[in-house]
């Protein structure tokens, strides 16, 4: 494999760990404060379908991205009015917004558009547009960096950036700020937030809040970075494999970063079997590479490579105990 | 506002669970620098009422006057601007965080981190010098034992200024010892001004600790005295409503062959901590062997063991055959077909399931046995025919098999327990706890059905933090602490200071 | 302390959450410019109005009795399996291994080995699953999840690299023989002289399913090893008391689970396909999850919600059919469905325990 293809390969894996790595950050603030959230996926999908859907209408990415995310967030609130204010089974209310998310889009893509569940393709300002960093061009020719910086680095959506800047952000939250101790307090120990004076419940919503976000970028980047307009199921489980990257990443922000960096670069390794075959000499099925994330996660999840332990108080809902 | 206004003054508070009315129409004034016991059955609404008063939860009427002012207690935060602390009888700390976290948790200045743990860092410094509460605020919570946790506790209200504290059942867990340095610990911040609450239900600390006492019973407030001015029989006498009978009537034991032999028994748990440190018991027919203690110190472990649902080495014989401690043999089923009957100490969690019936919990653990089944299927009707029988001869109330568990009184569930393990009719009955939440007049209907059966010969092995209950019942006492059994006494022979030290792992 | 009578419970409650999710889907019909009132009168005729409709309606109905029955089995365990669509999937491989590589002399045995295989293999991919959680606590749910993905890559590795026939582009297997092929709802009734449609493919599985109801009602409420399965799903800490194995329990539990979803494949791979397909299963695992939800999991409870989910599926395929109302409209039913039955349980309950409560206290 020749330095390029190399470059091609981790460009790609970049790009396809964006989406990844936002959703695991969405994840992550969620599960960390206790609430599991099994409906990435779906607010992905909705924040997809609404920023392409309003980029589309208005012809401007901005206002397509601020659509997805509005409707991520409302998801969110969903997934906070049946987890935190009724108590409700936060997986079962997670399932319900995956599929409310997949049915609406194409019931209301087909309303809206009449293209079978799509939306038009986005051209010139409804998209995301590469961008060139500075000095890109000119130092393209100095070798090694030059490429690293001009192709791997340079040339990437706004949202790229967004979604890297975004780790040592949480991170910096999560460890260093009032409302990060709270927020892991909450998701170890509820009773003890609600004790000292804080609330539970506006911690909580807080957290399904800031999820619904970054979830809403996740979706918009699919729609109108990644790739040019909506179409129907465009997320493909992607929610899913978020998921499995915190599982993975133990429920911390720069091994997320690791964690979707490994499972982007084996969607990249995906489209490109010639590569595979020319660095291990075999052959190795998509099928294979596509199943991995979840087959390292079994893994990780059967604490056979490190266990990996949830927030003590996820999945529970917090009732006074009596 | 005048300087002998009351520290704390409710008035007229209610407050209903669903059907359950926890609280009815209750009055207390506290003085400040003074130490308040509130005193109470379990059950009896103590630790409802200061929930309230920290805002934990809402009272349904009522108000609040803190130094003679009326004060909205809405939520905690509201309490701890008003200045009240709380202990909470199962700590509430974040099990993985520091000392210090735990303690700025909810009191951060400012929304960076850095400042605020340097801050407390000095303020906790200063805490530990004035009132010799000292804690390593690096430490992780789940690196300390209880009587540490504790400490934090009160900590966490004094950074956040409490004038009033708090404590709910503070020396349930801790040894009498710890609980003595809890009370000089108490006594100082008495000194200093502070104004201290605490609810207990032991009559001793009660007598020794507090200023004035006040008594609940059923929710209600049955009186309001000095503490110099009363005795504890006139204390229990409130709390339970007529006199008690300390004493269970019973004969001298007839003893017969051992029935338990238990052999340097180990218990090591999920987290490596060894329980059980080398445990040798014998318990014979027709005699109770009480085992004293405070709660965690491996009594769970040793029921456990012998209910079939913990693993253990060394070795345990019954009526001379060993029992299977590890391998296929070891589960509760087979203990139960050996002869081994078991009322657990936690009946709502381990001895019923609350959302079934009366009868499927008494088919409970025998739903395999002889009568209850055919083959494959469960003879439902002959299990419900038993059922009303046991109901009857226990007399459980309401008498209906039908009845989903959670219907029953905490009383009434256990006679359901206690009628399924009892009519088997054991050669060694296991009890935990047997009385806890019990109402009064259960609790002698129910040691009377345990005497009843080591006068029929029986072996019966009980446990219970309450030494009272073990005086009055056990023929014998065994006395655990840290896992190892500090020694054995007859209980005609002994009392509870001697008992006391032995619980504190002061071999006598 | 029980605050509402048993019918409230039973009845009410999952009613109140249906008429509501009714309402919601009405609004959202309404939303994209249609007619909800026409909508359904269009989808009872569709789905009621002939043999042709039942046939389709009590096709669908017949998947989503097993897979609910799978998710049910697993709910009384106190195990979520959403793995049930994965599940499905492998059951349908071995159905088409059973078919395909052994001759069989007759429908009959070829039904009998076919069953076996899909819920062997059913069960196989459940077995995972259950023993991570048994023994090493990982969180079944996750790992269901992921097993879906698994299952699906494997069965499109068979599908292209393995089974598919020579010179076919079509990721799927053969046709099946003529002798496995099993008599529809047509053939069935034909015999006591009911004329039912021939083109619809409801078939024996139905009965199966049925059968299936019933036996699943007898393992809970009837056997012991249904009193350990619903003793352990309602308290773990009891169950290790009474002498009931965590370890054995969730396994046997997600087995049978595992085993019900397998079984699925008669169904529409064996009775409707007659050959196995990338995307059998269509969903109907997760259709499962509302189904569970719906009929409380008890297995009549199961039944109507099946039935149910069945008029759904094929009075939403009309309406894709007459109407500009995409199919993905039940997707949405399915989610308010598992919405308010499961998710927002406590919305509907909270209001009418206190309703109740008030009434006791002005009774008392």
């Amino acid at each position: 494999m020749d330095f390029l293809t190399l470059i091609q390969l981790l460009d790609s894996t970049v790009r396809l760990a964006t989406p990844l790595l936002l959703a695991c950050l969405a994840g992550l603030f969620s599960e960390r404060a206790g609430i599991f959230d099994i409906g990435l996926e779906g607010k992905m999908l909705a924040a997809a379908f609404f920023s392409a859907a309003v980029a589309a209408i208005t012809g401007s990415v901005w206002l397509g991205l601020a659509a997805g995310i509005a409707s991520s967030i409302a998801l969110s609130l969903l997934h906070g009015v049946a987890s935190i204010t009724f108590r409700g089974n936060q997986l079962i209310s997670g399932v319900a917004i995956n599929f409310l998310a997949a049915g609406l889009t194409v019931l209301i893509a087909q309303d809206w558009f009449q293209q079978g569940g799509r939306t038009p393709s986005l051209m010139g300002g409804g998209r995301f547009e590469p961008i060139t960093l500075p000095f890109a061009d000119a130092l393209a020719s100095v070798p090694v960096l030059g490429p690293i910086y001009a192709e791997l680095i340079s040339g990437h959506s706004f949202l790229v950036y967004l979604a890297f800047a975004a780790v040592p952000l949480t991170w910096w939250v999560l460890f260093r700020t009032r409302f990060g101790l709270r927020l892991r307090a909450v998701g170890e120990n509820p009773a003890a937030v609600d004790t000292a004076g804080v609330s539970v419940v506006a911690l909580r919503y807080a957290a399904v809040l800031i999820c619904g976000v970054l979830c809403g970028i996740a979706g918009a980047y699919l729609s109108t970075a990644l790739q040019a307009g909506f179409v129907k199921d465009m997320s493909a489980g992607r929610g899913f494999i978020a998921l499995a990257a915190l599982i993975f990443a133990k429920w911390r922000p720069w091994y997320a970063l690791w964690a979707t960096l490994l499972f982007g670069l084996f969607g990249a390794l995906e489209t490109r079997p010639d590569v595979i075959q020319a660095v291990i000499g075999m052959k190795v099925q998509g099928q294979l590479l596509g199943a991995l994330p979840y087959i390292m996660t079994v893994i990780i999840l059967a604490g056979f490579v490190g266990k990996a332990v949830p927030p003590r108080a996820g999945g529970e809902p917090y009732v006074k105990e009596r | 506002m005048a300087d002998n206004a009351p520290a704390i003054e409710l008035k007229g508070i209610s407050k209903a669970f669903g059907p359950v009315q926890a609280n009815k129409d209750i009055s207390i004034s506290v003085m400040p620098g003074t130490i308040h016991g509130i005193i109470g059955e379990n059950g009896a609404g103590k630790s409802t009422l200061m929930s309230i008063l920290y805002g934990f939860y809402k009272a349904d009427r009522g108000e609040i006057f803190i130094s003679g002012r009326k004060t909205e207690i809405p939520d905690s935060q509201a309490a701890i601007s008003a200045g009240i602390g709380m202990v909470f009888q199962h700590f509430k700390l974040v099990e993985n965080f520091t000392v210090l976290e735990n303690i700025i948790l909810g009191a951060e200045d400012g929304g960076l981190l850095r400042p605020s743990l340097a801050k407390a860092r000095k303020t906790l410094v200063e805490l530990e010098q004035e009132y010799g509460l000292n804690v390593d605020p690096d430490a992780v919570i789940q690196d300390l034992g209880v009587g540490m946790q504790q400490r934090v506790e009160i900590l966490k209200a004094l950074y956040r200024q409490a004038d009033i504290l708090i404590l709910d059942e503070p020396t349930g867990v801790l040894t009498p010892a710890e609980a003595d340095q809890l009370f000089r610990i108490l006594g100082r911040l008495r000194e200093e001004g502070k104004t201290i609450i605490l609810i207990t239900h032991k009559l001793r600390e009660i007598m020794e600790a507090t200023d004035t006492v006040s008594v609940m019973r059923r929710g209600e407030m049955t009186a309001t005295v000095k503490t110099h001015q009363t005795s504890p029989a006139e204390l229990a006498e409130l709390m339970v409503g007529r006199k008690v009978l300390l004493r269970v009537d019973k004969k001298p034991a007839t003893t017969g062959d051992v029935v338990l032999d238990i052999k340097g028994l180990r218990v090591v748990d999920d987290q490596k901590v060894e329980r059980l440190k080398g445990i040798d018991l014998q318990v014979r027919a027709g005699e109770i062997l009480g085992i004293a203690g405070v709660a965690g110190n491996g009594q769970s472990e040793l029921l456990e063991v012998l209910g079939g649902y913990e693993k253990a080495t060394g070795s345990i014989t019954l009526n001379g055959q060993p029992l299977d401690l590890t391998g296929k043999g070891s589960d509760g089923r087979t203990r139960r077909q050996r002869g081994i009957g078991h009322v657990p100490e936690d009946r709502q969690r381990e001895g019923l399931i609350m959302d079934f019936s009366a009868w499927e919990n008494t088919a409970f653990g025998y739903h395999r046995a002889p009568g209850y089944q055919n083959g494959v299927l469960m003879d439902n009707s002959a299990i419900r025919e038993d059922t009303a029988a046991k109901m009857q001869r226990f007399d459980v109330r309401p008498p209906n098999p039908s009845l989903a568990a959670k219907s029953f009184s905490g009383g009434n569930q256990q006679k359901i327990v206690l009628a399924r393990e009892i009519e088997r009719n054991p050669d060694l009955l296991l009890v935990g706890q047997p009385t806890r939440g019990v109402d009064i007049g259960a609790i002698e209907f129910i040691h009377q059905q345990i005497v009843a059966l080591r006068d029929q010969g029986k072996a019966i092995l009980l446990v219970s933090v309450e030494l009272e209950e073990i005086l009055a019942l056990a023929d014998r006492v065994a006395v655990m602490f840290d896992g190892v059994i500090m020694g054995e006494r007859m209980s005609d022979q002994t009392d509870e200071k001697e008992l006391g030290l032995l619980m504190a792992g002061v071999a006598a | 302390m029980d605050v509402m009578p048993k019918w409230a419970e039973v009845v009410l409650v999952p009613l109140i959450s249906l008429i509501l999710a009714a309402l919601i889907s009405a609004l959202v019909i309404l939303g994209i410019g249609e007619d909800p009132i026409a909508a359904v009168e269009l989808m009872v005729t569709g789905a009621l109005g002939s043999t042709y409709g039942w046939g389709y309606t009590l096709y669908y109905a017949t998947n989503f009795l097993f897979t609910g029955l799978a998710v049910s089995v697993a709910f009384h365990a106190g195990l979520f399996n959403i793995g049930g669509e994965g599940q499905a999937m492998l059951g349908g491989l071995g159905v088409a291994l059973a078919c395909l590589l052994i001759p069989w002399p007759h429908w009959t045995l070829a039904l009998l080995g076919a069953s076996l295989a899909a819920a062997l293999f059913g069960a196989a991919w459940a077995a995972i699953p259950a023993f991570l959680q048994a023994k090493r606590g990982s969180h079944i749910v996750i790992t269901t999840i992921m097993f879906n993905f698994i299952g699906a890559a494997v069965l499109n590795y068979v599908l292209v690299n393995v089974m598919r026939p020579a010179g076919s582009m079509d990721p799927a297997t053969a046709r099946f023989p003529e002798a496995v092929h099993l008599p529809t709802l047509h053939d069935i009734l034909g015999v006591v002289g009911i004329s039912f449609s021939r083109a619809a493919p409801a078939n024996i599985t139905f009965l199966i399913a049925i059968v299936a109801c019933f036996l699943v009602w007898l393992l809970l409420w009837r056997t012991w090893l249904g009193y350990e399965i619903r003793s352990y799903g309602k308290s773990e800490p009891a169950a290790k008391y009474a002498g009931i194995s965590p370890v054995a329990i969730t396994m046997i539990a997600m087995l049978i689970s595992g085993a019900l979803a397998g079984l699925m494949a008669i169904n529409n791979v064996m009775g409707e396909a007659e050959r196995l397909v990338l995307n059998a299963v269509e969903g109907a695992g997760f259709i499962g999850i509302a189904v569970a939800l719906m009929g409380r999991s008890h297995p009549f409870g199961v039944f109507l919600a099946a039935l149910l989910f069945g008029f759904l599926y094929q009075g939403g395929a009309e309406l894709a059919l007459w109407t500009s109302i995409p199919r993905e409209l039940i997707v949405v039913i399915q989610a308010l469905v598992i919405l308010f039955t499961g998710a927002l349980d406590n919305m509907v309950r909270m209001p009418l325990e206190k309703l109740f409560l008030l009434l006791k206290r002005k009774e008392a």
